[in-house]
C-alpha cells in the first residue's frame, strides 16, 4: 500500500504541498496515517480533514491531532456537503476504488479543485513487461502481484485525460512522479509523457460551475 | 457556592470527593415546569488547576451513576469506566479534574421521584415532572459552575451519556473544548421506544407500584423493574456474545421439565434483574427512559440536525460506534458525523470492531483505548493541559 512508505518516498505529497494554497480547506481522501495532512497543517495551515478506511490509520491521525473519519472513497464522500473544501486529495488511491468515474465527479462537487495521483499504466517499463514477458508488469510504481494488488482500475495518462475531458474537467496541472526524483512538471497530452511518466499527479477543477441540478439538489437534503 | 460535601477521602494520592450540591437557582424544565431546590450528586476526582483548563465532564449512561472511577458506596463494585477513568488511563485524575454527577431523575443522591417533593414533605412519585436530556444538561451546567469551572476541556459520554454530550455541544458550545460521544444516537428510534416501553410496562404492571406511590407504602415493584431490567439487558448485548456466553448450556444436568431458569442465560438474566432492583429505583426507571425516548435533537431545529451545531464549529468531535451494537448502531453515530461536518466542525469518527454488542464501550477495547487516547491526548497538547 502506498501509504505504508515513509514520507520520503511520497514525492507526490511535496507536490501537493506545493500546489495547495496557504489556509485552504482540504480533504483527503485515503488520509492513511495522516502525514501529509499533518504536513498541509504544518507547512501550510490547512484546515485539513482525512477519510481513512482502517480504524488504525484514524487512531494514528487522531493522535496527531486531526479530524478523520472512518470511511472509503466509494461510499462516505456524501458524508460532507457540497463545496466543503478548496481542494479534495485523492493520492494513489484513485485505481483502488470500485467507481473512478463516479469518486473523481464527486471530489469536485465536495471542492473546488481536486488533487489527483495513480500509477501511469502506460509507462514504458509496463508496456514493455507486457510485450516481451506477457506478464502483468511488476514495477516501482506497480510492485504487487495481480492477484493479491488493491488496484482494480489501472489507467494511462490518456486514459485519464479522456476522463477529464468526459466529466468536463479542466487539467489546470500535470507533474510525472518518480520515486526518489522530484515532481516534473508535464504536457499531459503529450504521448511521450504517456511513456515516460511512472506516476502522474493533476490539479483538476470544473470547467462550468454546477448548476442546481438533480444531483446537488439531492446531496444537500442529506444535511438538512 | 452550596456544597455539602459527605465525604472527602484520598485515594492513591488522588483527591476524591462525594458530595451532593444544591442548585443555586431553580431550574426551567422542557415541559414548562420549575423544579425547586434540586440536588445533584457527584464524585470529582483529581485537582482543578490553576487556569481551570483541566475539567473534564463525564456523563452516565441509563443506570449508571457518578462512581464512574470510585467504588459505588451501595454495591461496593469499583468504578464504572475504569479502562478509560482512573490511575494510569488516559483520564488520569493526576492530570484532569474529572466531575461525573448522578443525572436530574436519577436515584443515587440527585433529585428525582424518589425525593421529598418540599412543597408536601412526601417522596414526589408520579408527581415528579418529566424530564428531558436538556433537563439534565442545564443541571449538569449549573453543578459545573458551581464547582468554580467555566469550560470544560471535554465532555464525555456513552449511549445516554452521548445523548447528554450531544445536548452539551448544542446548548453548551462555548463551555468546551472537546466532545466524546460513544455508541449513541441523536434520536431515539421506534426500536429504542419499544424496548423502553416494554420496561415501563413490565414495572407498572407489578401490583406493588401502586400506581408509583410504593415509597410510602412502604413495597418495591421488585417484580417488574426486574423484568424491565431483564428486557433492556438483551439490548446490550450482541447475539454472538450471548451465544459464545451460554449457548443453549443448562444450569444442571437434564431439564427440569418446569419453568425454573434451565438454561444458564436465563438464569443469568435473572441474577442481573434482581442484582439491579438492589441499586434502581422503578420511578427513576421510568422518569430516565421516557427522556430518553423524547430525545430528538434535531426536532426544536426544524428537524435539521446540522442546525443543532451551528455554534459548535470551534468544538472537537470524536464519535465512536460499535459494530455489533444494534441498539445505536453505526448509522445513527455517522448521522451525527454527517451533521457536525455539514456544520463545519471538525469531527472525528471511527466505527470499532467487536462483537461485544452495545455495552462494548465500557468494556477493554484496544482500538477504543487507542483512538480515545490518540484524540484526548492531541486535544490536552493543543489546550495546554
Amino acid at each position: 500500500m502506498a501509504h505504508l512508505l515513509p514520507p520520503s518516498q511520497r514525492e507526490d505529497f511535496r507536490e501537493i504541498l506545493r500546489l495547495v494554497r496557504p489556509g485552504a480547506r482540504v480533504l483527503d481522501v485515503g488520509c492513511g496515517t495522516g502525514e501529509l495532512l499533518q504536513m498541509l497543517r504544518d507547512e501550510k495551515g490547512v484546515d485539513g480533514r482525512g477519510i481513512e478506511i482502517s480504524a488504525e490509520g484514524v487512531s494514528a491521525c487522531l493522535a496527531r491531532g486531526l479530524p478523520v473519519m472512518q470511511g472509503d472513497a466509494d461510499r462516505d464522500l456524501a458524508e460532507f456537503p457540497p463545496r466543503s473544501f478548496d481542494y479534495a486529495v485523492l493520492s494513489q488511491t484513485l485505481q483502488a476504488v470500485r467507481a473512478p468515474k463516479q469518486v473523481l465527479s464527486n471530489l469536485l462537487q465536495l471542492a473546488e479543485r481536486a488533487i489527483v495521483s495513480f500509477p501511469n499504466f502506460g509507462h514504458w517499463r509496463v508496456r514493455l513487461m507486457l510485450l516481451a514477458r506477457g506478464r502483468m508488469p511488476d514495477t516501482k510504481a506497480l510492485p504487487v502481484q495481480w492477484y493479491e494488488t488493491s488496484n482494480i482500475h489501472l489507467c494511462t495518462l490518456k486514459d485519464f485525460t479522456v476522463l477529464c475531458d468526459e466529466l468536463d474537467l479542466r487539467i489546470e496541472a500535470a507533474a510525472a512522479l518518480s520515486a526518489g526524483q522530484p515532481a516534473r512538471s508535464i504536457d499531459c497530452h503529450s504521448p511521450i509523457e504517456n511513456w515516460r511518466a511512472e506516476s502522474a499527479l493533476f490539479l483538476l477543477s470544473r470547467k462550468a460551475a454546477p448548476g442546481p441540478g438533480a444531483t446537488s439538489a439531492q446531496k444537500s437534503d442529506l444535511f438538512d | 457556592m452550596n456544597l455539602k460535601a459527605k465525604d472527602i477521602s484520598e485515594r492513591r494520592e488522588t483527591a476524591h470527593t462525594n458530595g451532593v450540591a444544591r442548585l443555586m437557582a431553580p431550574l426551567r424544565l422542557d415541559s414548562g415546569q420549575m423544579l425547586h431546590d434540586v440536588d445533584i450528586a457527584y464524585c470529582t476526582y483529581g485537582q482543578l488547576n490553576a487556569r481551570r483548563s483541566n475539567a473534564v465532564l463525564i456523563c452516565h449512561a441509563l443506570t449508571m451513576d457518578q462512581y464512574v472511577a470510585s467504588p459505588n458506596p451501595t454495591t461496593g463494585r469499583p468504578g464504572w469506566w475504569p479502562t478509560l477513568v482512573g490511575p494510569g488511563q488516559t483520564l488520569d485524575p493526576q492530570r484532569f479534574f474529572i466531575i461525573s454527577s448522578n443525572i436530574l431523575g436519577g436515584c443515587m443522591g440527585s433529585t428525582g421521584p424518589s425525593s421529598i417533593n418540599p412543597a408536601t414533605g412526601r417522596p414526589y412519585g408520579l408527581s415528579f415532572p418529566v424530564i428531558t436530556i436538556a433537563d439534565m444538561v442545564r443541571a449538569q451546567a449549573m453543578l459545573v459552575s458551581q464547582l468554580g469551572v467555566d469550560t470544560l476541556f471535554t465532555v464525555v459520554g456513552g449511549s445516554m451519556g452521548g445523548m447528554q454530550a450531544l445536548e452539551w455541544a448544542a446548548t453548551y458550545p462555548e463551555r468546551m473544548f472537546s466532545c466524546v460521544m460513544l455508541a449513541t444516537a441523536a434520536r431515539h428510534s421506534a426500536q429504542n421506544i419499544a424496548f423502553h416501553e416494554v420496561g415501563r410496562q413490565a414495572i407498572m404492571a407489578d401490583p406493588d407500584w401502586r400506581g408509583g406511590e410504593y415509597a410510602s407504602q412502604s413495597v418495591r415493584p421488585e417484580k417488574g423493574l426486574s423484568v424491565a431490567r431483564m428486557a433492556a439487558h438483551i439490548t446490550y448485548l450482541s447475539e454472538t456474545a450471548l451465544q459464545r456466553k451460554f449457548g443453549r448450556e443448562l444450569q444442571r444436568d437434564g431439564l427440569s421439565w418446569g419453568f425454573d431458569a434451565d438454561f444458564q442465560v436465563e438464569s443469568y438474566l435473572r441474577h442481573q434483574g434482581s442484582t439491579f432492583v438492589d441499586r434502581f429505583d422503578a420511578n427513576s426507571y421510568l422518569y430516565i427512559t421516557r427522556a430518553m425516548d423524547y430525545f430528538d435533537l434535531a426536532q426544536r431545529f426544524d428537524g435539521k440536525l446540522s442546525l443543532a451545531f451551528q455554534k459548535s464549529a470551534g468544538v472537537r468531535f470524536c464519535v465512536l460506534s460499535f459494530s455489533s451494537d444494534w441498539l445505536y448502531p453505526t448509522p445513527e453515530s455517522r448521522n451525527i458525523v454527517r451533521a457536525l461536518n455539514a456544520a463545519g466542525a471538525p469531527a472525528s469518527f471511527v466505527e470499532i470492531d467487536s462483537d461485544k454488542g452495545h455495552d462494548a464501550f465500557l468494556l477493554d477495547e484496544p482500538v477504543m483505548r487507542d483512538v480515545l487516547a490518540g484524540f484526548l491526548e492531541a486535544a490536552a497538547e493543543k489546550r495546554g493541559v
